[in-house]
């Protein structure tokens, strides 16, 4: 049966490479994709949205439909995560604190535990590794860069390469580090489980508010050229405007996101123990 | 293009892949998939689709290859085939 599965495996993967030799070359400016639409983006590009790196251009204004449910696809793929993984159930096993004044480790056994407000005890995981100084320093000192770095790429994504998807990677990816470096505990006292829902859910609603104030305005859907009647900018900053606007929206839905789905696999869906 | 580079980037990276599917070891097989998506990353700014490259870079070298390690974390490390 293994045998069987290779040879269909390597026939379909042969047929494919076949395939490839009808493609135009890579490059090839007599292409159809390169001689039908694309001229037209890449001369008209920058007058009309003042954005001088077309890929933005192209995925949040002409194509702003397609990056639009894009990101909602992200959404639901956080919801997904949310549906398939959370608990409620308490975990049935022991609870570990540590006594901070003098850093004894106490062990209770059974449902007991100490209230959560207690300054006194701290609460660790049960598979738990020695506080160490050069990752939480290290993490600590990086992670206010990670998230500066992210903002920039957010809005410096006319400029060059990045967006909205980019950044909002790199912002759940500081959260991520400081989860890793830390504790889960610790990260979801930074940014809630509540609000990170709540973000998630807001990210899409920026960037379809965004196109539906545009029909509101009297212009199409994600016509960004609309919002030159409420801000005080011409036609063609609009659009500019506008592309940063759903790309800040594209960026707090991904990030709500990322955090989502890894709180939820680290802890089983109980956001006690992470990794 | 430098043919030399984009070769050698090519054969690291099907035996990336190769090595993926066919380690029992399923943390390292998040590892490779890392390395996978990086060296794709490569090849896309070889190509000079530098944002596409990015995208790789932070999706799928990056957060993609932590959810695998917590997923695998959660789990078993051993594949059962």
């Amino acid at each position: 049966m293994k045998r069987l599965a290779l040879i269909i495996v390597i026939l379909s993967g042969g047929l494919l490479l076949y395939a490839t030799k009808d493609f135009p070359s890579w490059g090839d400016p007599t292409s159809p994709a390169s001689t039908h639409v694309s001229p037209r983006y890449l001369k008209k590009s920058l007058e009309e949205t003042r954005v001088p790196n077309v890929v933005t251009s192209i995925l949040a204004d002409y194509r702003g439909y397609d990056t639009m449910f894009e990101t909602t696809v992200i959404f639901c793929a956080g919801v997904a995560c949310f549906m398939l993984l959370r608990t409620f159930e308490k975990r049935e096993t022991d609870h570990y604190y540590r006594h901070v004044p003098t850093g004894i480790t106490i062990h209770i056994k059974g449902q007991r535990e100490i209230p959560i407000e207690s300054k006194e005890f701290e609460k660790i995981d049960a598979i738990w590794t020695p506080y160490d100084l050069i990752i939480n320093t290290v993490s600590r000192f990086l992670v206010p860069f990670i998230q500066l770095f992210a903002l920039y790429v957010i809005a410096h994504g006319h400029h060059s390469p990045g967006g909205g998807f980019q950044g909002g990677v790199i912002l759940g990816a500081s959260m991520i580090v400081l989860a890793i470096a830390f504790n889960l505990r610790t990260a979801v006292r930074r940014l809630g489980e509540r609000i990170d829902s709540i973000m998630s859910a807001l990210g899409v609603f920026i960037y379809s508010g965004i196109g539906a104030l545009c029909v509101l305005l009297g212009a199409n859907f994600l016509d960004y050229k609309a919002l030159a009647q409420i801000l005080p900018i011409d036609r063609v900053a609009a659009r500019s405007d506008g592309i940063l606007g759903v790309e800040i929206g594209v960026g707090i839905a991904v990030m709500a996101v990322m955090i989502c789905v890894y709180n939820n696999v680290a802890s089983e869906g109980r956001y006690d123990e992470g990794l | 293009m430098i043919w030399q580079l984009d070769l050698a980037i090519l054969t690291l990276l099907i035996v990336c892949a190769v090595a993926a599917i066919s380690v029992k070891d399923l943390l390292a097989t998040a590892i490779l998939f890392g390395a996978y998506s990086f060296m794709m990353c490569l090849l896309w700014s070889i190509m000079a689709a530098v944002d596409v490259a990015f995208t790789e870079a932070s999706v799928g070298a990056g957060v993609s290859t932590v959810f695998f390690v917590a997923a695998v974390f959660r789990t078993t490390r051993r594949t059962k085939d």
